[in-house]
Formats: structure tokens, sequence, C-alpha cells
């Protein structure tokens, strides 16, 4: 193989995996990722660690790859990011280290997140554990929330030797990565869990049921329970709907509803306690990578699924990977198609949506082409289910019950970029809480600068 | 994991049990609610608090088996376990944040029926310990179903009225509301919970007498934390979340139609058939079929 083309990744057949909620992605073998290895350059100014929202060292557990050195390659990544195997899957590597890579000016970028992968997977299976830290500080910080962001901060403040608990408020760890990306793409138990049981092994505990600024607030942790500093990463929980008419009938979900009943109560397993419609035709509106999760898991489930968004493929806000899944495995995209009502039967089901047809318009304050509708151009599509994938905001539970905290219009979190900083002193936050809904990385990057950030607050404390 | 201490049958298939949960006992108020996993393949069931106790960091819940979930519940025993109580979830109500002295004020009255009697007993508790007077309507399909009557007694003005005239005054909250009424009881102010269709009628006769009414929404929930959307309500033409807005909202703005439609979501036609055993002739709409 020239140097020019990477290694291609193993994947379910399209077909097949249209039927199950195995996962799509193989990954590499030891063959395939040392090969793979081969191609980087080992750059002197290695562009692809600019790329990285964590700064993982990149060439240098490249390298160890390609010496066959799955440990040392770990621990390299261990460095700078708590859940390289949850990364390795879920990463817009294309938009960063990837699409820095130099190999990619001529050619494909070395596929870094595949590697990545390869050396979590190898290393968990070989049962290599994260090194904890040497000497303890003695001092207590509360994570609020178990995603990304506070699965990131949780682990590198251990390193460093504080006492960290965790406060999750559903019954099972890791945010939006057990009740939002679906098995298919990150598998739970092999995946997600295990690379929890890893920050845990740093020492961190985990107190899942607590609701922050219901069970207990803030103040109250501060103030009651010692702790010194208190992150928030309690992510962007609310889902919008349409408020288009029709959009209370039965068989109408937000995409987050239909996701947790069947990633986090495993509602897609027919012997799960908790139930979930299995549609026959299912309509998902949206463009983002939480509507292709919607719309894939809709399919495995047995429906036709059409993902109708507003404006058009270039536009689509989801990875071209998920975008190009989604269509190998037969959704329909109906781009440039806005809904306008939704149709129930006499028994309030669903049995259909009216669309309008939209075309793009000059470009906003954004830089982005804004839909406009092309009058007269409805159409009905019929269905017995409509999933809106509409974007999430920050859950106002902890900000309206936390004294001091400043939020902005948005309802997200004011927080420092650099070191995670809010308007209340020992107070830090990161992730979607602070950003609004954003990615899986971007979380753990505000994670990590809100640890170095609380460090600093203590040790000059 | 968190332990049960007491499970007691309070009646046919309504059951009372009391659990270590110290930060919801710590926290909890009146109006609020919890939700609780059996096991660890259990599905998450929003249930409500019936009485707390911060020092010995326990609550109280009263549950009715209607489904295979709560039916497994009702077979724990002392000394068991649940794998997960979470909360309080939603609003405290609406009393506990009023002057205690605009409250002596209102003479106030509390219509619970069936297995909502439950969650009427700490607010009316909270306004005993307040120094504040209330009225408690208690409606069952007949004697034997009346639960925490006792309990009541302790805290309120108790009127019971039974369906099939069993026990107390005869007929339906509603008649029972009306009488009192006409006996001369002015009421300001109304709190009225129970299955959705007894709050519905509640609502429309409290409006004629010009009653403000409060009502606790129980619609279907996942999380409790306003991520799903699913327990969502039409209430005053616009759209909000029981489980973050709610439970507690004015009666007369709650489009209970549209509710109790969305409660048939997930109803197999085999649960449909067991609750209309149930309940029988005196069957209430919690199937969410009816009209």
């Amino acid at each position: 193989m020239d140097g020019f083309v990477r290694v291609p990744v193993r994947e379910q057949d399209a077909k097949v995996r249209a039927t199950n909620f195995q996962e799509v992605c193989l990954g590499y073998n030891k063959e395939e990722a040392e090969s793979e290895a081969q191609r980087c350059l080992n750059c002197k100014n290695p562009k692809c660690v600019q790329g990285c929202p964590v700064s993982i060292d990149i060439p240098a557990f490249i390298q160890q790859v390609k010496e066959g050195d799955v440990e040392g390659a770990y621990q390299t990544i261990s460095k700078s990011s708590a859940l390289p195997a949850v990364c390795g899957r879920v990463c817009p590597q294309e938009s960063q280290c990837e699409g820095q890579c130099v190999r990619g000016i001529k050619g494909d970028a070395v596929s870094i997140g595949k590697l990545e992968r390869y050396v979590a997977d190898t290393a968990r299976e070989l049962g290599i554990k994260p090194e904890g830290a040497k000497e303890k500080k003695g001092k207590k910080v509360a994570i609020i929330g178990s995603g990304p962001s506070g699965l990131t901060c949780a682990g590198d403040l251990a390193k460093m030797g504080y006492d960290v608990t965790i406060f999750e408020a559903l019954h099972e760890a890791g945010g939006v990565l057990v009740y939002g990306i679906p098995e298919f793409r990150l598998p739970k138990d092999a995946v997600v869990k295990k690379e929890i049981e890893n920050v845990k092994s740093l020492g961190v505990k985990l107190e899942t049921d607590v609701v922050i600024g219901k069970s207990v607030t803030i103040d109250e942790l501060m103030e009651k329970e010692g702790f010194e500093a208190v992150f928030i990463g309690s992510g962007a929980g609310l889902p919008r709907f349409m408020n288009i008419p029709g959009e209370q009938a039965m068989g109408v979900f937000s995409a987050n509803e239909f996701l947790t009943r069947s990633n986090l109560m495993k509602a897609f397993d027919e012997n799960s306690r908790t139930p979930i419609m299995r549609p026959k035709k299912c309509v998902v509106v949206g463009g983002g990578n939480v509507a292709m999760d919607a719309a894939r898991t809709a399919l495995r489930l047995g429906a036709e699924v059409h993902v109708v968004y507003r404006r058009g493929e270039e536009e689509l806000p989801a990875r071209k990977e998920e975008v190009g899944h989604a269509k190998e495995e037969g959704i329909i995209f109906d781009l440039l198609t806005n809904p306008v009502e939704i149709h129930a039967d006499e028994n309030g089901w669903v049995t259909g949506i009216t669309c309008i047809r939209m075309e793009l318009g000059e470009p906003d304050e954004s830089g982005r082409r804004s839909p406009v509708e092309v009058p007269g151009s409805e159409f009905d599509i019929e269905c017995d289910a409509v999933i809106m994938s509409l974007g999430t905001s920050p859950n106002p539970l902890i900000s309206s019950t936390t004294d001091g905290l400043e939020v902005n219009r948005r309802k997200c979190i004011v927080a420092q970029e650099e070191n995670g900083q809010t308007s209340k002193a020992g107070v830090f936050a990161g992730g979607d809480a602070v950003t609004g809904a954003a990615t899986v990385i971007l979380a753990m990057g505000a994670g990590k600068a809100a640890a170095k950030g609380i460090d600093e607050y203590l040790s000059q404390k | 994991m968190f332990k049960i201490l007491e499970a007691n049958e309070l009646t046919t298939n309504i059951f009372q049990m009391i659990v270590e949960a110290p930060r919801v006992a710590q926290a909890c108020l009146p109006g609020q609610f919890l939700i609780i996993r059996v096991d660890e393949e259990g599905e998450r069931i929003p249930l409500t608090i019936c009485d707390y106790d911060r020092e010995k960091g326990t609550v109280e819940i009263v549950a009715q088996a209607i489904g295979a979930e709560t039916m497994k519940l009702g077979k724990l025993k002392a000394g068991d376990h649940l794998a997960d109580v979470v909360g309080p979830l939603g609003k405290p109500s609406d009393l506990c944040e009023e002057s205690i002295d605009e409250l002596k004020k209102k003479k106030i009255v509390f219509i619970a029926g069936g297995v909502g009697t439950a969650p009427v007993y700490p607010q009316a508790k909270w306004l005993k310990e307040h120094g504040v007077d209330c009225d408690v309507i208690i409606g069952a399909k007949t004697k034997d179903l009346v639960i925490l009557e006792d309990r009541f007694k302790a805290v309120c003005n108790l009127h019971i009225t039974t369906d099939d005239g069993s026990y107390g005054r005869s007929g339906m909250v509603t008649k029972a509301l009306q009488d009192l009424w006409d006996e001369g009881n002015k009421y300001d102010h109304c709190v009225a919970i129970g299955p959705m269709i007894m709050m519905k009628f509640v609502c429309k006769l409290t409006q004629e007498l010009g009653i403000p009414t409060i009502v606790s929404m129980n619609p279907i929930m996942v999380d409790g934390t306003g991520m799903c959307g699913a327990c969502r309500l039409t209430v005053g033409g616009e759209v909000k979340f029981a489980c973050v807005d709610g439970p507690e909202f004015d009666g007369h703005k709650v489009d209970f139609d549209q509710a109790m439609n969305r409660m048939k979501l997930y109803k197999t036609e085999e649960g449909r058939l067991m609750l209309k055993a149930q309940e029988g002739d005196t069957h209430h709409g919690g199937c969410g079929n009816c009209e």
C-alpha cells in the first residue's frame, strides 16, 4: 500500500448492521495498526497535537504503536485523556487532529482516531490501567455530572492527588456516553463502563442518584460537606421542540427520550422492562449527530426512516462519517425540508407530517445561508412517529439553585475558557453546561482546563 | 442500594414502604416526588412521597401495584433493597412558599383520590405543623380502599366519601365538595391529587364555584430532571414539563384530555385489560383510554 492511502478499517456490512445494535466499526488489528502507524511522518512541529482539544502527544504514541509498545502508547495517551476508547470512536477527528495532519495535504491523513482506539482497546484487553497519584493532597473536590467533562476533570484531579467525588443524577455514570450515544457507535459494557472503571481506579468516588440543586445544593456541598472546589459538568440536557401543531400527539418524541429509552434503559432489547415505541415509518427532524443516532436507532428497531433537515447536504452538522453510515444503512434524507404540522388520528396517534420545501437564501451574520420557505410547496409524509432532534440547552436546575452563579441569556453558565472559573469563588464549569450542545472532546478539553484551574485555585488557597 | 425498613399493604394493591434515602429525606418538601428502580434491570418509576423523617434519613412511599414494575415493588419486604431512589424531584408545593399569616387567612381544602391520598398527607401535615387548619376530602370506591385515615385525622378536618356509600359520605369527591360548599364551607383554595379523570372533574366544579385549584400531575416520565420531555403537558396553552415545571399546576389551565390521552402511549392491550379487571365497574380512566 502506498503512503497516500490509509489502511481501511473493517466495518460490519451495512445490510447486516441495519438490523442489529452491535458496533458498526470493528477497528484495527495489530498488523493494520502497525502498518497505519508507519504512515506517520513524526513531524518536528506536529500540527495534529494543536488540533487536539486535550493535546495528546500524538506522534509519540504512534511511534510506540509502530514499535509494538501498546502499554507505552496507552500511558502516553492517558497523560492527556481519561477516555481514549471513547474518543477514538466519537471524536470528529477529521476536523481536529486528522484535519491538521500534513499527510492529508496529498492523500489521506493518518488515521489517528482509529489508532487511538486500537491502543485503548488493546490496553483494556491486556488489563493495563492508567497511573494514579503518588501523593494525596487531602483536599476534597466535587464534580457534578459524570459525562465527558466531569470524568476528565475528575481523572486529572485524582492524578494530581485530590480527593474527588463525582455526583451523577441518573442511576448510571457516563452522561451522554450512556444515555445519548447508541450502543452501535459506542458499546456501553465493553467500552464506556471500562473507561469509567479506569477513572475510579485512580481513586475517584462516584455517588449516583444525586440531583444537584434538588438532593443537595452546591452551597451545601461547600459549606456542609467540606468540598473546597466544585466543577459543574452537568451538560445540556433540555430538549427543544418546534412548537408546531400536533407536537403533543402520541408518537412524537424528543431525541433525548427516544435515545435514553434505547441506550440508558436498554429498551432496544426485547427483554428490557422499559418500553419503547417501534415505529413502522419514522421522521427524524434535525441534521446533527444526535439526529443521526436517533435515525439509526429507529432503523434498527425496524422503521423506514426519513431525516428531515431544513438546510442542504453541505450544511448537515453531523459528522460526515455518521451521515455516510446512515445512508449506507438505508436512511432517506429529505433535505431543504422543514416540518409545518404533525397530524394525528382520532385517538391521538401520529399519522403523518406536513413539510414545506426550503431554499437557501443569503448568508446570515454567522456566515451560514439561512433557509427560506418556498411558498406553496407543502407536502405530506406518512409516518407513525416523529423524533425531534433540534438541539438541547443547559438544565437550569443548578444555576437557579446556586447563589452568585452567572448565566448568559441562553442559560449557559458563564466560565472562563482557560481555567473554567465561574462568577462564584471555588466553582468551575465546563462542557455543554457552558457552551451549549457541542462535542465529547470539547467537553473533555474544558474538563481538563478546569482541573488545571482548580489545582491553581486550591494551591493558592 | 437503598434499604427498605418497613413494608406494609395498606389495602388491596396499595402498599407503603419506609426506605433509607438520607439525601432525599433531608431535602424534600411537600409536593415533590422521587423516582425509584426496583432492581438493576428495572424501569425508572416516579412515586409520591407520603412522609419523611429528616433525622432518621428515611422517606415513606406509597404506591399502587398497577403494572409489572409496581407489582415487583409490592413484593419486596423489610430488609430488601431498592436499586435506586433519586430525588426529591419537581418543585415543592406553592403552599410552602407562601407566608404563614396569609395561609391562616385562607380556607383550604384538599381533595384526595385513591393512591393520590398519599401525597396529600405531607401537605396537610406541613400545614398543621405551621399552625394552619385545612379540610381534606378523601374519595375511595369503597370502605376498604380508604387509606391513611387515622394519620389524616391527626392533622386536618377529614371528610371521607365512598362511591358506594359504604363509609362516610356517599358519592364521588365532586359531590362531597359541592355538599360541603352548600353546607357553608366557602373555600378559597383547593388542591386536588388523584387520578387525572378525578382532577379534571374537580377542576370543572371549582371553576364554577370560583375556587383557585392546584393539581398534581403524574404523566409518563423517564429521567425526571427535564431531560426527556416525555412528561410534557399543555398548561394555559404553553408546553410544560411536569418533572421540573411541576408536578403541581393551576388545574384550571391544564389540558386534561390531552394529558390523559398521552398516558396510553406505552400501555399494552394486556395492561389495559388487567387494569379494567382490577378497577371493575369503577374503572377510573387511569388507562387513558376512557372519555
